[in-house]
């Protein structure tokens, strides 16, 4: 159905915040391509008129208040987990512009 | 040797104080220091913190909970508060993941004084059917210790199996404590979706993801699921449905239980030996007093193609949060902030994480969304309607846990599509939502543990374990120990 180029691979990586080397590229086209080919398989089936899946397991919507629970960890131990510098109970990352 | 107890017989002798639970913490030390170089199953040993907690427990000397005192090995994608998590990847390194707080499962477990001795190899982000892609090294089955523990749960299933332990818990997203629990030759469980909180466990899949125990027997996994299922209101996919006292299921009376043998798990390329004790174990039921039925669920052969669509599509948009802003991995002198991402990225993800991510980018993109996503989706719906159909008629079905016995370190290295063949017996469940367990129930003849899976309907954990707990009352296959 579909056949992948390097350009995609590129693209693709790109999109998910990857950089790859020469030699990931091209094995990866290769790779990505062989399991592209085996999940096409799904196209034989007929599934005209079924319901995709959601939900597994017969739950309905789960609700509860939204109360904000700082009994057992506080936020400053969350950020002691950054490895970037905290500044103000905030975390410090490089610059967005560059 | 101590740490070869099962829970129930090592919990009769910590309450006769026959045994203390430092001597048994000890045990289990004494065996991963002997013998875990050959199998490298444990990733973080956390012995000081054990041997302490043991102690306490015993100057309490209480032991009500079948639980107290009893060490386990914890997969290292379970946060445990102070406790190196990594799910053996390279990004949650340096500077190591220590998370601030217990994961729902190890909280309960702590709750009824079980001792966390460490932390068990996996596939990176628990993606693999061999523990292969560990950044810290493949774990090898102790019954040949040139051949894969299966994965993902390697670390988990090979320390059960070969005493450093009494139990381990792992995670379930489409094989990984099955397929490592019939490669090592001990009981692996996969429970209903939704039965067990993953709170604090480090997802892979979300709508595919469980997490269980692997144990000696079928006994010590209704004691675990017991402690460990439930409502949490920390994961919203946790049913809050009564759990049952499962320990009071295993009645060992399968008379009259109806058995499915579908057709299509005896697929081309099954090897003899494994069809053969899939043969015997149906026997074996009989004997028991159970019927026999030979059923079909027709959509078994698209299983695997639509795991391997959803999967990855899951796996794309979970592993966006690691971006080395929160934690793990980080990079010095980036030039810009998208430079970090791209940087510790790059670095820190091993192949097969960047194959997953890259291909379910792709997947989920505009204009194949439609062909690929969506059409998985609704295969899943006819996965899951074949099982509602089968379970009209039986009670639970059988079939083989995994078409080969444990395979060479390195036989699938460069061709992706042959790994996750391994998996083509273990995906319907996940994609179903419903429960599964390996049990031990032969071996090859080159001696390699085989297993047998039984799977029953949503919520059923305990009809399944009762028939589980019925065939190791009549065979001894799980009471068989490695050469180590």
């Amino acid at each position: 159905m579909t056949k992948l180029t390097l350009d995609q691979v590129r693209h693709l990586a790109a999109l998910a915040r990857l950089t790859l080397t020469g030699d990931e590229e091209k094995r990866f086209l290769q790779e990505l391509t062989d399991i592209l080919k085996y999940v096409e398989k799904l196209q034989d089936v007929n599934t005209e008129g079924v319901e995709p899946t959601s939900q597994m397991n017969q739950l309905q919507n789960i609700y509860r208040p939204d109360v904000i629970e700082q009994q057992h960890i506080k936020p400053d131990d969350i950020l002691s987990c950054s490895p970037l510098p905290i500044i103000e109970h905030q975390i410090q990352t490089p610059s967005a512009h560059g | 040797m101590l740490s070869s107890l099962s829970i129930t017989d090592a919990h009769r002798k910590l309450k006769k104080k026959e045994i203390s639970a430092e001597e048994l913490v000890q045990s289990c030390i004494d065996r991963i220091e002997k013998i875990d170089s050959s199998i490298n199953a444990v990733v973080f040993r956390n012995f000081d913190s054990a041997l302490k907690e043991a102690k306490k427990i015993d100057s309490s000397g209480i032991f009500d909970h079948p639980l107290t005192g009893i060490p386990y090995l914890t997969k290292d994608n379970f946060c445990e508060a102070g406790v190196p998590t990594t799910a053996c990847s390279r990004i949650l390194q340096d500077p190591v993941y220590i998370p601030p707080f217990d994961c729902t499962t190890t909280k309960r477990l702590k709750n009824v004084g079980a001792i966390s001795i460490g932390k068990s190899n996996t596939d990176e982000f628990t993606m693999g059917s061999s523990t292969e892609t560990s950044c810290f090294g493949p774990t090898s089955t102790p019954w040949d210790t040139t051949r894969v523990a299966g994965g993902s749960s390697g670390g988990s299933a090979a320390g059960v199996a070969s005493d450093e332990c009494l139990f381990g818990l792992g995670t379930d997203t489409g094989s990984s404590i099955r397929l490592p629990a019939s490669f090592c030759g001990c009981t692996g469980l996969k429970v209903t979706y939704g039965r067990t909180s993953r709170y604090g466990v480090m997802s892979m899949a979300s709508s595919l993801d469980t997490i269980g125990p692997l144990a000696k027997n079928v006994e010590d996994i209704a004691i675990i699921l017991r402690t460990i299922a439930g409502h949490d209101p920390y994961d919203a996919t946790t049913g809050n449905i009564p759990v049952p006292d499962y320990p009071k299921h295993l009645t060992g009376v399968i008379k009259g239980m109806k058995i499915g043998l579908p057709r299509e798990y005896f697929i081309d390329g099954l090897h003899t030996d494994i069809e053969q004790a899939t043969k015997d174990a149906a026997k074996t039921f009989e004997k028991l007093g159970a019927t026999i039925i030979d059923i079909s669920l027709p959509h078994t052969e698209y299983a695997l193609p639509t795991y391997y669509i959803i999967c990855p599509s899951e796996v794309s948009s979970n592993m966006a949060r690691y971006d080395g802003v929160r934690f793990g991995h980080s990079i010095k002198t980036p030039k810009h902030l998208i430079d970090y991402y791209e940087r510790v990225r790059s670095e820190g993800f091993g192949d097969e994480i960047k194959r997953r991510i890259i291909i379910g980018t792709y997947l989920l993109s505009a204009g194949y969304f439609e062909a690929y996503y969506r059409k998985a989706q609704k295969v899943r719906t006819l996965i899951t309607n074949d099982f509602d159909e089968a379970f009209k008629t039986v009670d639970v079905i059988i079939a083989p846990t995994s078409p080969n016995p444990p395979f060479g370190i390195g036989a699938h290295q460069n061709d992706p599509v042959a790994m996750y063949l391994e998996d083509i017996l273990l995906t319907p469940q996940n994609l179903a939502g419903i429960p599964a367990i390996s049990i031990p129930s032969g071996f090859s003849k080159k001696n390699l543990p085989i297993g047998l899976q039984i799977m029953g309907p949503h919520w059923e954990e305990g009809r399944m374990l009762n028939a589980g707990y019925a065939f190791q009352q009549a065979t001894d296959w799980h009471t068989r120990k490695p050469p180590l």
